[in-house]
């Protein structure tokens, strides 16, 4: 099991030995039963070109606990399916998994089988598909599931005003670049005929004309295309900053002034066509910024999307019913089902089962919960149905305290500002002193050319390459990590993550797998280690305990009967007639039992001749956990392990990965202040976690990753997802960031060297309008070509 | 030169109109997936022999 596995033909993670299947006339090998059932979906329905056709490896599917029948509830689907006409009914789902455009083909081919399915129109940029259907012929949880079968993991789409609002930000944005570019291109060709004008000699009639119109074009540039620019300026000086924004903002605001006085007065020079170019090619890197910054933008996800939308209240009189989660309120009953995710805080009314909390409290441990015992919001139910009282819902969860712990965390922050912000406002008052200076010395020498000799050195000054500098390269260095694993959704930590002296990791979910497998097994009698595996697969078909699903790989045709699941203890039941026990010791042999073997998660199988086989359970490493640290280390970072799992597991695994400084039991908020007070001893440093409970460390980190298996709400509070949960991949990152940036400074020095050589000529008054827009394009190509180095395989 | 006198204005009128397909285009939603639309005709192109699509446009 140790030696390098193939990849798995769906998610391309190691594959398993026990998970093959022949597919397009060869054995394929797969990580997990789920990727296999996929695969054999797609397959099944002649969608298998899917594989050519995708970009990337799919995300490793995950078991679907969500019963999906709940959306077929009128009352949960008010919330948001609309009705159109008759029974035809519209509804927008958020669908997790997509990573290309093959997906989005695979998806809306999949969805047209259905019968009664009207139309699916899915978008690949921000993962929203938009469903028509008829309601008699297909139920909405058909759609659902049809999802779920081929792999993907579909939300209802609830609270879209975040992502309205930030889809008609989108489409703003672009209707500025386009008018700025429409506008650009006519005030560019109007300008050529003032050039060979100004070379050739142009009438003063048709001069005067010419630069009518050039202004024309330029107005809707300047008054439509460029008021962002305006908005951040005016945000900035209020806030007493010298900004990029201000900076350009003064230049096109000056220059545009003076050219319509030349126009006026029908002297000195205009510079209508290069303020259309200036704002055209800054608009396009800042738009480019954005989207890639937004291309996988989630939705805000809220706490919402982690908990389930509909449940089941009992009445007074003992009846039950399904209702909206919105309308339920403290001291109503609610009954949760096993496996399910508990919608709000409570009490235990009746029932006795266990409640898996490591969402929460990043322990692995199943905790036992009887009548009076509490149960917390997005933890999920163990193997039988509880009756709750409801103590707390929404905002006042535990759950929600975590959230507020976040924004707190993130206001504390340090303060990150980009080196391009920096310079900006140096270069600003630099730039303020040498136009001014200019305009001095040459009103003392030439009082009628010295307005215009001062407007050229603002112009051209106009600090467009070095507010390219940096978006430029971004978008190239974003595009890059994405392909190697590394989803960044806040550009800006690229600085950051260059100057990160400290890596903190989570335990569970992050440096191991987050799920119990079957390490050894230690036979007492003489029975096969297979036979053995098989029974106890038998034995905890049933159960929905964290330590059944170690045994779902090795389900045979074995059937147990009787079954019976002791809280705390183990399972119970007869397998071809054979009364077998397993669990704890104590209760697989109760007449004697035997010692543990030695430390570790040992469970006991029995029968009634007494104990067979020690099997060991473990949260295995991930295999790339090992190499990870060695190189994290090689590269001079500290290394430190913050796990909310007992102290003991936390200890004995820092010891064989070699991380000295390890600490468990830790709640979010201890973990939080831990990481605060290595930033106060000057350290910067990077979070990766996976859990609800590491939300308010991630937030308080100066560079925070979530796994690429984290729930939706830990993923959107992160500044990146490490999407392959190859850990490998973050020493990569880190190199890469250096690139990038180093890429980002040559950026910087070329622009200001380009300004060096410009202004003292411009100083001189030797630059004329065409050489200024000759040399303001010019110098922003050159950034440009410089950035797209950084990926090489476009 | 006189010639630009309806010329001049005939381009201007052409780029208002311009202007105005694009605010169409673009509110109407057809650049709100700037990814997907162009490689949608290779999965088609793909997809036909299996299943033959049915006369009318689906554009």
């Amino acid at each position: 099991m140790t030696s390098l596995a193939a990849p798995c033909y769906h998610c391309g993670l190691p594959a398993h030995p026990e998970f093959s299947a022949p597919l397009q006339g060869a054995l394929q090998h797969f990580c997990c039963l789920g990727c296999q059932a996929v695969a054999q979906a797609i397959m099944g329905s002649g969608l298998g070109d899917f594989y050519q056709f995708r970009e990337q490896q799919n995300p490793k599917v995950e078991a679907q606990a969500l019963a999906f029948s709940a959306y077929d509830n009128p009352a949960v689907q008010s919330e948001f399916v609309h009705s159109l006409s008759g029974d035809l009914h519209e509804a927008q789902l958020l669908i997790g998994g997509i990573s290309c455009a093959a997906c989005v083909w695979l998806i809306e081919k999949h969805l047209q089988t259905l019968p009664g399915l009207v139309s699916v129109s899915v978008n690949s940029t921000n993962h929203r598909a938009f469903v028509r259907w008829h309601s008699e012929q297909l139920p909405l949880s058909r759609i659902f599931a049809a999802l779920g079968q081929i792999g993907f993991t579909p939300m209802p789409q609830v609270a879209a005003s975040a992502y309205q609002f930030w889809q008609a930000q989108q489409k703003t944005a672009l209707l500025r670049v386009g008018v700025a570019g429409i506008s650009m291109m006519q005030a560019g060709m109007v300008a050529v005929g003032l050039y060979a004008g100004a070379l050739q000699g142009l009438d003063a009639h048709w001069q005067n004309i010419l630069r009518w119109i050039t202004c024309i074009f330029a107005l809707p540039v300047l008054f439509y295309a460029a008021v962002p620019f305006y908005v951040g300026a005016w945000r900035a000086l209020r806030l007493r900053q010298l900004t990029m924004d201000v900076s350009v903002s003064l230049a096109l605001l000056l220059a545009f002034a003076a050219s319509l006085y030349a126009t006026l007065t029908r002297t000195g020079e205009v510079y209508f066509e290069s303020l259309s170019m200036f704002v055209f090619i800054l608009l396009s890197g800042r738009y480019l910024e954005q989207r890639a910054r937004f291309r996988n933008f989630q939705q805000s996800a809220s706490l919402q999307s982690l908990l389930p939308l509909a449940v089941t209240q009992q009445l007074a009189d003992g009846s039950e019913s399904l209702v909206p989660l919105r309308s339920v309120e403290p001291g109503q009953r609610i009954r949760v089902m096993p496996g399910a995710i508990f919608p709000c805080d409570g009490r235990v009314l009746a029932g006795s089962s266990y409640a898996i909390e490591a969402i929460l409290s990043g322990e692995a441990e199943p905790q036992a919960k009887q009548p009076g015992d509490r149960v917390l919001a997005g933890t999920h139910n163990g193997d039988t149905a509880l009756l709750l009282e409801v103590e707390a819902t929404g905002a006042a969860t535990q759950l929600a305290a975590i959230e507020q712990l976040f924004a707190q965390a993130a206001s504390q922050r340090p303060a990150q500002q980009a080196l391009a912000d920096r310079l900006a406002g140096h270069f600003v008052a630099a730039v303020l002193v040498i136009s001014l200076a200019t305009f001095a010395v040459w009103y003392w020498l030439e009082p009628s050319r010295a307005l215009w000799i001062a407007l050229s050195v603002l112009v051209v000054t106009c600090p467009c390459a070095l507010s390219l500098a940096t978006p430029a390269a971004l978008v190239c260095g974003l595009g890059r990590l994405r392909q190697q694993g590394l989803l960044v959704t806040s550009p800006s930590v690229l600085e950051t993550l260059t100057r990160v002296t400290h890596v903190v990791f989570d335990k569970t979910g992050t440096l191991t797998h987050g799920e119990l497998r079957v390490e050894e097994v230690t036979c007492l009698r003489n029975v096969p280690r297979d036979a053995v595996l098989a029974i106890i697969a038998a034995l905890e078909a049933a159960s929905a305990h964290p330590i059944a699903k170690a045994f779902a790989l090795y389900a045979s045709d074995l059937r147990a009967s009787n079954l019976e699941v002791v809280a705390a203890s183990g399972v119970q039941g007869e397998v071809m007639a054979e009364h077998y026990r397993f669990g704890t010791p104590a209760f697989a042999w109760p007449a004697s039992p035997p010692a543990y073997p030695n430390a570790g998660q040992w469970q006991l199988l029995a029968d009634a001749q007494g104990p067979i086989a020690w099997v060991r359970l473990c949260d295995q490493l991930r295999l790339s956990a090992l190499p990870a640290l060695a190189q994290l280390r090689a590269q001079g970072l500290a290394v430190s392990l913050l796990s909310g799992d007992r102290a003991e597991t936390v200890t004995n695994l820092a010891a064989d990965l070699g991380i000295d400084d390890a600490q468990g039991a830790m709640v979010p908020a201890a973990k939080l202040a831990q990481v605060q007070s290595l930033q106060q001893q000057g350290s910067v440093v990077l979070m990766v976690g996976d859990g609800i409970n590491d939300v308010p460390v991630l937030g308080g980190a100066d560079v925070s990753i979530a796994m690429g298996s984290a729930s939706a709400l830990t993923q959107t509070r992160a500044d990146a997802i490490l999407l392959s949960g190859d850990l490998q991949a973050l020493p990569k990152a880190l190199v890469f960031a250096q690139r990038v940036t180093s890429v980002i400074r040559q950026n910087l020095w070329w622009a200001l060297a380009y300004n060096l050589v410009a202004l003292p000529a411009a100083v001189m008054g030797w630059i004329p309008p065409w050489l200024a827009a000759v040399g303001m394009s010019s110098s922003s190509l050159v950034v440009v070509l410089n950035s797209l180095r950084l990926n090489p395989s476009r | 030169m006189e010639s630009l006198y309806f010329l001049i204005p005939i381009s201007m009128a052409f780029v208002a109109l311009a202007i105005g397909l694009y605010f169409w285009a673009v509110k109407g939603g057809q650049y709100d997936d700037l990814e997907l639309e162009g490689k949608r005709i290779l999965f088609e192109q793909e997809a036909k022999p299996q299943a033959p699509q049915q006369p009318e446009d689906q554009a």
